[in-house]
Parts: C-alpha cells; structure tokens; sequence
C-alpha cells in the first residue's frame, strides 16, 4: 500500500508542470520575455527582459535564462522557474548575440559597436578576456568540442575561428555580405554561416585540428518572392546532421535543406519577418520568432510542416527552449 | 614524370595562396571643392569643416580592421580647396601616385576634374553632385557615382506619393538653373509614375539673406497668398536645391496639405537618425570618431571607400581598373545599411541604392516602394533606365 501510494506520487510528480518543457521569447521592441509552454503552446508568462532583449540563452542544466539586454549593455540572468531576476553579467558595450559553454561557466558575447568578442565567466561574473575582430561582430556558433568560437563580423563580412584555449584568431573565412549565424552540425564535421544581404549560406566542412574549408554555397529562389526578400538569418540543424532549416527574414519563410547535398528542398511559410529559431530539446518542434507579426510559428520537424502560431509580446526576436 | 610535376604543382599553389594574401596598400583620397554660398536656412545644414573627410574616416577604419585580417592598408588623403583651386588639387594627388579619388563637386567642375584624372588613368567616385546628365549622356568610363541623382531621389518621393495616392500635385519650383534641373526631374517622376501636376508654380529667388531675426512672421502671412491660386492638390512638391524657400512651405500653406521634396518629407541617401538595418552600428561608429551626426556627403564617401575595400578584400586589387571592373561585375555586391545589397549598373556606373525619405528627424519611409516592379531590380525603379540613357561610355 505505501509502496503504491509513492509510485502514484512519483506518477503525478512526472506528469506535472516539471515535465512540460518552456520556450523563451526575447521581444526587442516590448522589452519583455514571453514564456510558452511547449507542450500546450500556452503563453504561461511574460516578464520584464531589460531594454531591448536580443540575444537569448539558458544555462545547460536549463535552470538560468541569458538575454542580451542590448541597450542595458549587458547580459540580464533570470531564473527559469521564478522568472525572478539574478544578478546581470558584464557584457560590454551592445550585446546582440551570444554563445554558452557546454559547461555553462563562460560566454562569448558579440559586442557590435566595438569590433569585440567578450569572454564573461558566468560563475564568477567577470570578464575574461576581449577578443578583437572584424567590422560588427554578430553571429555566434561554438563546435560541439568547445574548442572553437566562431563570430562572424556583419561589414568585415568574415568568420573568424577563435580558440577557446587562448582567445586567439586562427582562421579568418570571407564570406557573403553581412553574416548572421553561425551553426555546427552535431558532430562538428561541417560549419553553415548565413550571409543576410548576400542571400546565401557558406558550407564549411571541418578538419579534426578544427581547420574550415568552404565547399559550397547555399541559394534560395521562391517563385513570387523578390531575390532581394530572401535574407537567410537564423539556422539550426538537426542533430543527425540531415536537416538544415533556415530562417528567410522578410521572405517570411523557413527553408528546409538536404544538410548533406545542399539542396533546398522547401520552404515553409511563417510569420513575417522571421528572424531565430530553436528546436525543443527533444528536437521534435521547431520554433521561429517573426518579428513584424509578433507570433512564433510552431514547426513539425518530422513532417516538416508549419502547425500552429503563437501571439507573443512586441517585435519577437530571439527563442530559447528548456526541458 | 609525376613525380617531377607534383613539387611544381605544389609550388605553384604555394605561390597562388600567398598572391591572393599579398599585403596591398591602399592609398585613396577625397577631394572636396568648397563653393561660396549663403548660409542655409536651418542651423542643422550648417556645412561641417570636415564634411566628406569624416565619413572616408570611418571607412579608413572599417576597412583598415576587415585589411588586418589579410595583410591590407589603407590610407585615405582629404583635401578642401576653393573652385579656382581644385585642379592645382587634382594635379597634386595625381603627382603624388593616388589614383583612386572620391570627388564632392558640382556637376562642371566634377566632370574637368574627373577627364583630368582619367589622363593620369584615375578612378573618380561621384559622392555628391545629382545632375542628371552625368549619368546620361556626359557619363565617364572612369566615374562611378555614389551620389543618386536628381531623378532617382523625385522617384522616391513620387512613388511613395503614388502609393498614399497622393495623386494631385503642386510643384513649385526655384527660379535658379539648379532649382529648374530638379524641378524637371519631379516633372518626370510625375509622368512616369501617373501624377498629375494640377499647378506649377515657381518661387522667385529674389536674393538676399535666406532668414532674418523673427522673419517667420512674413512668411506666416506671405505664403498662404502665395499659395491660394493653385488647383485643388493632395501634395505639394518642392524642387528647391539651392535652398532658400522649400524648408517654409510645410504649415504655411493655404490648405493644410503635406509638404515634400526638398522641403517636409525629403527624399536622402543617409541621415543621422537612419537605424533601421544595423545603421545604429554605422552612426555610433561615425559620431564616436567625429563627435557630429553623419550626413548625406559622409555616407556618399564611406560607401565609395567601401567599395574600394570590398575591391582589395575579394578581388586583390587596389588598381583604378581593376576597382572599377570588380565594382561592375556581377560579383560585386555591398551591404549598406539600406536592407538590401546595393550594386552598380554597369552601363551607367550609378550605384543602385534605396532612397530614404526623411522628415528631418526619422525615416519616415524608404523607396522603392513595395509593388513598384522591375526586370532587373526593384532599385531601377529609381532613376534613369538603361533603355532611356544616352551614356555610351560603358558599352
């Protein structure tokens, strides 16, 4: 009897609130943090995210949210069950968009009015080190190793492969205009950095010493769509390597492409201005914020198919999600 | 056999990776011709000592950090002489070895100094005069402009007014030669987007100081009357390029109607307050290395260097044809803050550029304006078009 009563509780404990993942939605232009429920697509909160919040992470172990409170410049914590505000981190002058660790102890922070990198340690909440780079640093990627940092500068037009052992740039790729994002597949063998006004996505394949080589170019065509719409910003690839999906801007669509052949094989119809995406961690759902339809669409990764849209807060810009 | 080919082959690729990372340095200049003129009506058009130099300073910079990545420098000259100084200025940065010149003249002077850097085999890169013809049939093979001209920045206006079906015109014309060449370029925005002049009027420039002490209470009493006789209009236009009157016409007509052109909403390539697609990034850049707001000149400058970066960067030359042959192919193409790339049409050399139109302190709109189509690009919607131009230089 006492056995089955705790089994009973176990049950009800697993199938409670804990077991409903979260999404977070920064709203640059209404200042706040939108929190969907990814189970029921229910908005269960929204809280004060700072001024301007881009750039929007979680710790690994999912228990802090990160958000690049960009006109803050710095970096606002908050706890993910609470949504109660932790002490900020030091970010440097205009954060936009960042990366964690796989350990969760540093950050790397893409400073876009000073032409650096910041390297914040989110334990002791100082700054470790500034790492020059190109013109407008902006997209952020790390491979699955930790090894590497990769920023991308918007006007430089590069991306730089920065060592997480000593902060030093190793390898400089030039790239189509105004890089975005920078993603590694699962595996760390190949790197996808999308260039907004160049409308494209550069395809790097990675040596085992980290060493990029560009083997191809990714380009987007949708009858009906002006050339000029088709601005490639965020991107997430599965973690079997097979799908790359990227997110087309005012094109107001997602592209879904073979991540092996480069082929593009869809696009999927979105809010407009669709701007990041993230996958729920059991990467069955896709998310992306559009940022001038104020939702998020919801993405069937399976069936590669849009099945429902969110009204978020003003001007949605980047989405994190948490188990 | 393949053993003795392979060391070659390898020196061969040696030597292609460390050609295409060769350090170049980048000398350029810009000369800026500086004209006496009254002061302008508003205190905000109060002419910078470094107007022109402050923008190729910043483009020193962005190109100088994107250069440390590849072995390249750069190094940009800056000189402001009177008119009857200008070619002494010219000879001079040709003698000293410059051959890639970014120009802010008036049309005539713009077009002696550009033939006189062509004997040297100079590039010349336009970042201020608008004058049609320039683009027409007095158009250089060795001048690129970054500058739009008069009748890419009517066609903003007039497709925005198309667009809020604005149709009804009033154009109002200065009396000077600048004036009337402007005034020509809305009559043309006119009749090619389907507008319909209801009035013409021309306001005569009868000298004298453009604004006197509390002069504002003439011109509250004058321009209504000024006004009263034209036809039932939705907009009124103002072609007013050597600026003396367009800035009084908003809230001073007879009928409370919005003013555009070159006064109330004006059509720019750049302001101080533009911030839509990363511009805050350029303006912090800008006002932190020379403590002003960035104005139009600035911009036309910085985007004629950049081109030249963008040259060296992907094309490994810093070499006028070189420069001038990467800027008009179709690899060439330039992020701009403008949301979208801008590129050249390389049968005329203008760059092709979205217009921001401006009401003196945000960007009200930006042109083209959405469903006005074209085969090339929607950004040939703005300006002369290839079938209309009489340029032959670039055939």
């Amino acid at each position: 009897m006492k056995s089955l009563f705790f089994s009973t509780f176990l049950a009800v404990l697993l199938a409670g609130p804990g077991l409903a993942g979260k999404a977070f939605v920064s709203n640059e232009r209404g200042n706040t943090i939108t929190v969907l429920d990814t189970e029921s697509w229910e908005v269960i909160a929204e809280f004060p995210g700072g001024n301007r919040p881009r750039g929007i992470t979680a710790s690994p172990d999912g228990t802090k949210l990160y958000v690049c409170a960009s006109d803050d410049n710095i970096v606002r914590v908050f706890d993910t069950e609470t949504y109660e505000e932790l002490p900020s981190l030091p970010s440097g002058p205009d954060p936009e968009l960042f990366i964690i660790e796989p350990s969760g102890k540093r950050l790397y922070i893409a400073n876009e009015d000073d032409n650096l990198v910041t390297v914040t340690d989110t334990e002791t909440r100082t700054i470790l080190a500034e790492v020059p780079v190109g013109v407008e640093p902006e997209g952020m990627g790390m491979s699955p190793d930790a090894k590497w940092v990769v920023n991308t500068s918007e006007t430089t037009n590069m991306a730089h492969f920065i060592s997480t052992e000593d902060y030093k740039i190793k390898h400089n790729v030039l790239v189509d205009q105004r890089p975005r994002y920078a993603q590694y597949t699962a595996d760390g063998s190949r790197l996808f950095v999308t260039s907004e006004i160049g409308g494209t996505v550069s395809v790097m394949d990675i040596a085992e010493d980290g060493a990029p080589t560009v083997v191809g170019k990714i380009s987007f065509e949708v009858p009906g769509v002006l050339p000029e719409w088709l601005q490639p910003v965020g991107a997430k690839v599965t973690s079997d390597g097979k799908r790359l999906f990227v997110a087309l801007g005012p094109a107001n669509r997602v592209a879904v492409v073979d991540a092996q052949s480069l082929e593009v094989l869809d696009y999927i119809l979105v809010g407009q201005r669709v701007w990041q995406l993230d996958f729920t961690p059991d990467e069955k759902y896709l998310l992306t914020t559009n940022g001038n339809s104020n939702d998020v669409t919801v993405i069937d990764v399976a069936s590669e198919k849009a099945v429902r849209s969110v009204q978020v807060g003003q001007q949605p810009w980047g989405v994190v999600t948490i188990e | 056999m393949l053993k003795g080919v392979l060391p070659l082959l390898s020196m061969l690729i040696w030597c292609l990776g460390a050609g295409s990372a060769a350090a170049i340095d980048v000398k350029a200049a810009v000369l800026r011709v500086d004209y006496p003129t009254l002061l302008p009506i508003s205190r905000y058009d109060l002419k910078a000592d470094d107007l022109g130099f402050a923008g190729a300073a910043l483009a020193d910079e962005d190109n100088g950090t994107t250069g440390s990545f590849l072995g390249h420098t750069y190094e940009t000259t800056t000189v402001a002489a009177a008119p009857e100084d200008a070619d002494a200025a010219m000879d001079k940065l040709l003698a000293d070895g410059i051959r890639l010149i970014v120009v802010l003249a008036a049309g005539e002077d713009l077009l002696r100094l550009t033939d006189k850097a062509a004997d040297q085999g100079a590039l010349v890169f336009n970042a201020g005069a608008a004058d049609l013809p320039l683009r027409d049939a007095e158009c250089r093979v060795n001048m690129l402009h970054t500058a739009p001209s008069h009748a890419m920045k009517a066609d903003a206006v007039a497709q925005f007014a198309i667009w809020k079906k604005w149709d009804d015109w009033v154009l109002i014309g200065g009396s000077n030669p600048a004036d009337m060449a402007l005034t020509e370029a809305y009559r043309r925005a006119a009749n090619k987007f389907g507008a319909t002049l209801v009035s013409e009027l021309t306001f005569e420039d009868t000298g004298g100081a453009r604004r006197t002490d509390s002069g504002h209470v003439l011109v509250q009493r004058q321009l209504p009357l000024f006004m009263q006789e034209a036809d039932d209009h939705d907009v009124v236009i103002a072609a007013d390029e050597t600026d003396y009157f367009a800035r009084f016409l908003p809230y001073h007509l007879w009928s409370p109607r919005a003013v555009m052109g070159s006064g109330g909403l004006r059509p720019v390539t750049f302001h101080g307050a533009h911030e839509a697609w990363g511009a805050t990034q350029y303006q912090t850049r800008f006002e932190e290395l020379s403590g002003r707001y960035a104005k139009p000149e600035d911009y036309n400058v910085w985007l004629a260097l950049r081109v030249v970066g963008e040259a060296v960067t992907r094309a490994n030359t810093a070499e006028p044809d070189g420069v001038r042959d990467y800027a008009l192919s179709k690899a060439f193409e330039l992020a701009a803050f403008k949301g979208q790339k801008v590129t050249f049409r390389d049968w005329n050399g203008q760059l092709r550029q979205p217009i921001l139109l401006y009401d003196g302190s945000i960007t009200v709109s930006v042109s083209p304006q959405e469903g006005f189509l074209h085969q090339t690009s929607p950004l040939d919607t703005l300006g002369l078009d290839r079938p209309e131009s009489k340029c032959t230089a670039f055939n």
